[in-house]
């Protein structure tokens, strides 16, 4: 009586196995809809783009020109300022602000991890509110403090590259603190235990044992300070006034922001922006990945 | 404590004299407690002493672009809650987007990220690639997302012809489906006509029958939009759930008799109630926060505030409109909400760490 009931479970099987990628190619499709959308704009030529009836359609001859005036922007009407300074204001915040922010997470993991005071837990979770933190409720005393903090210091903070850079190293100390922390805390203290034994101190026991051990924890968190600060708008908004500072996240905004650019452009603009941390999360995904984990404070 | 140095002390003792050991741990200790300064006196003004700045500046009647630090008590909070000025008429508008917001794009991301985790689960061939495709969007700056998803939402019209979403309606000849998308200025409300209306009135709620206690259906383009975004990460922390649940529990519910379903109800969504707490309370404080995504996508206006939401009125209250007192105290509004959802979360982290 076996082969019988065998043979009729069999095709069942199939049948729910093939609804079932069905309904995950469904939602593949969903989740590239905007990829296709992107691409198939941004090649277009701007008369093509014109026609609103072929959006969905691929571009009859592949065009270039969209990337090119994202790019450089155009002087002829409609006259559009390209992504070029912004992207380069990007890459010029986000380099020192992630390695700076990840080394002070490093060195403030290694403290709450393997030297935890009295309270230390306390100020900890009271860092880690600093992850959660709606910076709407201190952006007003921001702006002000940066804009008068040239008065007092001669440093101009306000609408300068140094000035974001700051920001996005404070603002970043709790999820870079947290995701090393959480990553010394697993290592064996016996094996500092022992090296304490044999004289290593503070410094030691961290460059010579910790620092070698970290390389992953390092990856996760460049990858995700990198990604948080390229895709950061609010601070890029409020703390830069002109386009000589704006990152591209801003530039972005205003070429896509003013409806006289066409499709095309702000397309290929928006594709221009997405493509740096897009690249990151092709090639080092593994890493991208337990950065999000540790985002919701699982080690 | 067993992580700390406490547990090498009484090893090192033996080695060292009393005295010398004292001091090198003693030294050690502020060093490290030095070493960590810098971050404390930083977060501590910049988040805390901000804080308390922002909700001293939003007591003030600073509401021009020359300071005013005169102190005018809850009046700032006092206009978004009564009054019927336009700042109050905005907030509670702002307040119902932000429900409306909240409720479907965290029920959504849940539906789709666990749905999406327990298919994936199910030994598929490619998974890899599927699980790339469902989490990319995480990696993209809400900015893009938003550029990306009003050029799909555009509603276009008949006249001009229709565009994205609506084009493609059209052609399949779903007419009835086109919608006006973020630019819909509909409120879905019960009309104080209708017999449910009438009762309302009866039993005295009749303030429930009002477009503030709708739903904008503008809102429905922005949760199609962020959760885009957020529910691959919602599928991700489910399947490593999941994966974290040993495979000898099914297999013995299994043995005992339990059907797939029976697997699920009774084994892994229970297991998951961890997993789930700290997707809603991660996926609310985003919704919460919102304002980059509704920014792009709306340019930050609407017809009838009906894609407003909080964090957009502080930001263009405060910095289009130099209104900073008013502004400060919806930021104080909006931390609020937030820290109502986040603070037990943390402490319940904390506590549940330390056992």
């Amino acid at each position: 009586m076996a082969a019988p009931f065998k043979s009729s479970a069999a095709p069942r099987w199939r049948w729910t196995r093939l609804l079932l990628y069905a309904f995950l190619l469904l939602f593949a499709i969903w989740y590239l809809t905007p990829v296709y959308i992107i691409l198939m704009a941004s090649f277009k030529s701007q008369a093509e783009a014109m026609q609103m009836q072929n959006m969905w359609l691929p571009p009859h001859i592949l065009g270039f020109k969209s990337f090119q005036i994202a790019w450089f922007g155009s002087t002829e009407p409609p006259a559009t300022l390209g992504l070029e300074q912004g992207f380069w204001n990007s890459v010029m915040l986000v380099i020192p602000a992630t390695l700076i922010s990840t080394f002070i997470g490093s060195i403030n993991g290694y403290v709450l991890a393997k030297w935890k005071f009295r309270g230390a837990d306390l100020i900890f979770t009271l860092m880690l509110f600093g992850m959660f933190l709606p910076y709407q409720s201190i952006l007003i005393p921001l702006v002000m403090t940066y804009q008068n903090f040239a008065k007092f210091t001669g440093i101009q903070l306000f609408s300068t590259i140094p000035g974001l850079v700051v920001a996005h190293v404070i603002y970043g100390i709790p999820i870079c603190t947290l995701i090393f922390r959480n990553y010394y805390a697993q290592l064996p203290t016996e094996m500092i235990e022992a090296a304490r034994i044999d004289g290593a101190n503070f410094f030691s026991v961290y460059r010579r044992i910790l620092l070698p051990l970290s390389q992953p924890a390092f990856v996760v968190v460049v990858i995700w300070q990198f990604t948080s600060i390229w895709n950061d708008f609010l601070f890029g908004v409020t703390l830069a006034n002109t386009p000589k500072v704006y990152p591209i996240t801003v530039s972005l905004n205003n070429i896509a922001g003013s409806f006289h650019v066409p499709y095309n452009v702000q397309m290929a603009a928006a594709l221009l922006t997405a493509l740096p941390p897009l690249l990151l999360y092709i090639f080092l995904g593994r890493y991208f990945i337990r950065g999000l984990m540790a985002g919701s404070l699982k080690g | 404590m067993s992580s700390t140095f406490e547990s090498a002390a009484g090893v090192a003792v033996v080695n060292m004299p009393k005295k010398r050991w004292w001091r090198r741990q003693n030294w050690e200790r502020i060093v490290s407690i030095l070493i960590l300064m810098p971050s404390i006196i930083a977060l501590a003004i910049f988040i805390y002493a901000f804080i308390g700045w922002t909700g001293f500046i939003s007591l003030t009647a600073w509401n021009s672009s020359v300071p005013d630090f005169t102190f005018v008590g809850l009046k700032n909070y006092a206009r978004l809650f009564v009054g019927g000025s336009t700042d109050m008429i905005r907030f509670h508008y702002d307040i119902r987007n932000e429900v409306g917001f909240l409720i479907l794009f965290v029920g959504g991301c849940i539906i789709i990220g666990f749905l999406l985790a327990t298919l994936l689960d199910r030994k598929i061939r490619g998974e890899s690639i599927f699980r790339s495709i469902f989490l990319f969007p995480m990696a993209i700056s809400f900015i893009v997302t938003g550029v990306a998803w009003r050029w799909i939402l555009t509603p276009g019209t008949q006249e001009t012809g229709w565009v994205g979403i609506n084009l493609l309606l059209t052609n399949l000849g779903l007419d009835h489906l086109r919608s006006a998308w973020f630019t819909d200025p509909t409120v879905l409300y019960i009309q104080p006509t209708t017999p449910l209306g009438q009762f309302l009135g009866s039993i005295g709620l009749g303030a429930l029958a009002a477009p503030d206690f709708g739903y904008a259906v503008a809102m429905t383009s922005i949760v199609i939009a962020a959760g885009w975004q957020m529910s691959g990460y919602t599928m991700a922390l489910y399947l490593a759930g999941i994966r974290s649940i040993p495979d000898e529990l099914r297999e013995a519910a299994r043995i005992d008799g339990a059907s797939e379903w029976g697997v699920y109800r009774y084994i892994i969504i229970p297991l998951l109630r961890p997993v789930t707490l700290t997707v809603v309370v991660i996926l609310a404080h985003i919704a919460l926060k919102i304002f980059d995504l509704v920014y792009s996508m709306t340019g930050g206006v609407s017809a009838g505030f009906a894609t407003d939401v909080p964090a957009l009125n502080m930001w263009k209250t405060t910095f289009d409109g130099t209104q900073f007192a008013q502004g400060a105290s919806i930021a104080i509004i909006l931390l609020l909400m937030v820290g109502v959802l986040i603070v037990p979360y943390l402490v319940w982290q904390t506590r549940q760490e330390a056992q």
